[in-house]
């Protein structure tokens, strides 16, 4: 970490000073500041707050939402839940995985892009859905997701 | 933004709110475009755009306002737009139509038949709300605001009547009246168990201990179901006025919204909401001059769909991981921080300012003997109208997918229903002229849940299905116990096998052994439901199961072990589409001989069965073909 992420990441943490439970909320912010939580981030949070590593790294390691390693440039989430599903989501997944030679849950070798599966993004009327850099897809085709793809190229 | 001190200043408020409206719209008509999640990923976001370029353009910014609102529900036709006052309903606008709209429409009054909704039996165009089959066949007290709301503006909630329950509650009714109300309402919880939330309040009034918490549950995790995201993105207030009138029932002065990670556009509005509502005075100290105080804090969960359980929510809350805990001591004497808690899922909390305003009595004689009110369903899945769907409770299947949601679409035959999301069951086709209530679903196996409605048709495998809730939640299992934990495990993998072709007569028993070990011996309502897909699969599927174990056969197409494709030469135009997405490299092109045409062939040896072919193959052509319990016809001799 430089000595820029250092400002903004104390500005964050000085937003929970004095408050009770603060520490999901804490990793969440940083996270949209940094994109995923570096290991020596940790190590400098628990000095800054007196909460144990051990502690702040099983709560980053069992939410879904905290990514402890870096991910691409482009985020993509493919939605896993029960319409989507019964609507053909596995296919959009497989097929997107192939298209981008890796499997979900990976990053491209490039850095470029990181697919990920999400169990249900509340879109439930118009799967499969995926989301691209946070833009929703509805109803998306094997086509549509290879054009959402090549359209970040 | 002025405080409000008083119920007398809320109703001049009010007033003034409405009669400043009636003079505007009197002379201009004004348009509400639907901005929640569902119609901004079918591209709302550019047509609100367009509208305000057109405004612009021609100069009537200023005169008609254009409000972007809450999801009305029927996300299958968006982006939705209404034009008052005549109330007129576009589905499916794109930005194109917009100039269109405002020159027809706005300023000359006509229809634009196109983008009006037709009835897909008749023929005829409907122009209103209640014209629409939609609609027509529902009862919208808990959604019909969010198409009239602009859910970050508090004043347009106040104008249709908010916080008047609130003002009621705090100036005439004592806390132990407001439980009163709520109990002889027969309001049951709308997060899925369904206990009465009456009898949850007077319990969390009566513990001792201070300070007492009062919880809004909006981590939707129910994956298929999303009401309460449109609640709390489309009219965040409703839920917060409900909150704090239960805040004034127990004799809590402090508020807790979780919001799952997964909703962005849900958290910024609650959090709006919470803030003007400070601004406002209506949250803070001495609320509208009663002596009530009351603070909200916001929270985002960060994607654990275990945490959406109310002991591990509130582990959460303290900033811990979102674990269950037992409850010996129930959560309304010893929750948040070991603090007499009451924790409600969203719509529960919104229904509250609903009996309050209209009267228990009123609302218990909406619905079933053991089940009061309305219910928002979202019904999904494999049918034609898909979106939120609010009907008494009672109404039964059949009428709500084929009145409401106008059938299943391509002609196909309606398989069953899934209820209940990973802890329901799926209900087989003969059931659908059941009445829908908490009661009714729990007996035929399944179970109210939040209130998905899965539709499936002949496509679906019930196994699969199955496999894919178990797979689910063995993801989403916290570990913590060892029946789900292992049990899931052990479920997975024999789902595994039977989906893969290599099931065992004993399969099927041995799912039933595990499943009543877990419902008996887990710790959290996650673990004690976990089998309930699977059961409920065995008992009204089993057919379906012995195709796969004996015959290795799919009836339904669908588990990838059991199917082979192969290619048509007579329909097979060897356009190469199928060759240039597989995966395997399994297709290559078979040379025509004596003048024949060429076709595409697939190696069976190298085939992954993945589909694909399948799907990329032109719809015109349609040349891939698949089997399922018997292997390929030989392609090239």
């Amino acid at each position: 970490m430089d000595a820029v992420d250092l400002v903004k990441v104390d500005e964050i943490i000085e937003r929970y000073r004095g408050q009770e439970g603060f520490l999901i909320q804490l990793l969440l912010d940083l996270q949209g500041e940094l994109n995923w939580i570096p290991r020596d981030l940790i190590d400098y949070l628990s000095e800054r707050s007196g909460v144990p590593r051990s502690q702040i790294y099983r709560i980053a390691s069992f939410y879904k939402a905290i990514n402890l390693s870096p991910v691409g440039r482009h985020m993509i989430h493919v939605c896993m839940g029960t319409a989507c599903q019964v609507r053909g989501a596995q296919k959009v997944l497989d097929y997107t995985a192939s298209k981008l030679s890796i499997k979900p849950e990976e990053t491209t070798p490039d850095q470029a892009f990181t697919l990920r599966k999400v169990n249900c993004l509340g879109c439930c009327s118009m799967g499969p859905v995926m989301t691209v850099d946070g833009e929703y897809h509805g109803g998306v085709t094997l086509e549509a997701a290879e054009k959402a793809l090549k359209d970040l190229r | 933004m002025p405080r409000i001190a008083s119920a007398r200043e809320l109703e001049l408020l009010r007033e003034g709110q409405r009669s400043r409206r009636d003079a505007k719209r009197s002379r201009e008509a004004w348009i509400a475009i639907c901005a929640g999640t569902g119609c901004l990923a079918l591209g709302a976001k550019k047509v609100i755009d367009a509208f305000r370029a057109e405004l612009r353009r021609r100069d009537l910014a200023a005169e008609i306002v254009l409000k972007e609102t809450g999801c009305p529900g029927f996300c299958e036709k968006g982006p939705i737009v209404v034009v008052y006052p005549e109330g007129v309903h576009y589905l499916k606008v794109d930005p194109k139509d917009v100039s269109q709209i405002v020159e027809e429409t706005v300023l000359k009054g006509r229809l634009i038949d196109r983008l009006l909704y037709v009835d897909p039996v008749t023929g005829e165009k409907d122009v209103h709300e209640e014209e629409i089959p939609f609609y027509k066949h529902q009862t919208r007290i808990l959604i019909n605001n969010n198409i009239k709301i602009n859910p970050k503006n508090i004043d347009d909630y106040i104008a249709e009547g908010g916080y008047g329950a609130l003002a009621r509650a705090l100036s005439s009714m004592t806390p132990q009246e407001v439980i009163e109300e709520v109990k002889s309402s027969g309001l049951r919880g709308r997060g899925g168990g369904g206990f009465p939330t009456g009898l949850k309040w007077e319990a969390a009034r009566e513990a001792e201990g201070s300070p007492k918490y009062v919880i809004v549950n909006c981590d939707e995790g129910d994956p298929g179901a999303f009401m309460d995201r449109a609640l709390m993105e489309g009219n965040p207030h409703s839920v917060l006025e409900g909150l704090m009138i239960g805040g004034y029932a127990i004799g809590s002065e402090e508020g807790f919204i979780y919001v799952r990670a997964e909703y962005p556009l849900a958290v910024e509005n609650a959090r709006t909401a919470i803030a003007q509502a400070r601004e406002r005075g209506l949250l803070g100290e001495d609320i509208l001059g009663s002596g009530f105080n009351f603070e909200v804090r916001l929270h985002r969960g960060a994607g654990a769909f275990v945490s959406g359980e109310s002991t591990a929510l509130m582990n959460a809350l303290e900033g811990k991981v979102g674990e269950p805990k037992p409850k010996y001591v129930h959560t309304s004497e010893r929750g948040l921080w070991s603090r007499p808690s009451l924790l409600n899922n969203v719509e529960t909390w919104a229904n509250i300012p609903v009996i309050i305003n209209r009267g228990a009595l009123w609302f218990s004689s909406i619905g079933t003997e053991g089940s009061k009110g309305t219910k928002i369903f979202s019904l999904v899945g494999k049918v034609n109208n898909t979106g939120l769907v609010e009907v008494p409770m009672g109404m039964t299947l059949r009428e709500i997918i084929f009145d409401i949601g106008g059938g299943i679409p391509g002609g196909k035959r309606v398989k069953g229903v899934q209820t209940g999301g990973p802890s329901g069951g799926i209900i087989p086709e003969g059931h659908l002229d059941t009445p829908v209530d908490f009661d009714e679903l729990t007996r035929l196996g399944s179970m109210m849940g939040s209130g998905s409605i899965i539709v499936l048709d002949e496509d679906t495998c019930a196994v699969d299905l199955a496999r894919y809730f178990v797979d689910f939640l063995c993801d989403e299992s916290c570990g913590k116990c060892v029946p789900c934990r292992e049990g899931l495990l052990q479920m997975r993998n024999i789902l595994g096998e039977i989906v893969a072709g290599r099931g065992k007569g004993e399969d099927l028993d041995a799912l039933v052994d595990i499943a009543s070990l877990m419902k008996a011996a887990s710790l959290c309502a996650l673990g004690r439901t976990a089998a309930n897909p699977a059961l409920s699969t065995i008992r009204h599927f089993r057919d379906e199961y012995l195709a796969h174990i004996e015959d290795q056969r799919c009836p339904a197409m669908v588990c990838e072990g059991l199917i082979s494709y192969f290619i048509r030469p007579d329909l097979c135009i060897a356009c190469g589409l199928c060759e240039k997405n597989c995966p395997a490299e399994a297709i290559s092109e078979e040379e025509g001989v004596g003048g024949e045409k060429s076709f595409m062939v697939i190696d069976q040896s190298r085939c992954t069965r993945c589909g694909i072919c399948f799907h990329v193959c032109p719809s015109k052509v349609m040349a891939v073909a698949r089997t399922s319990g018997r292997s390929a016809p030989q392609q090239v001799p």
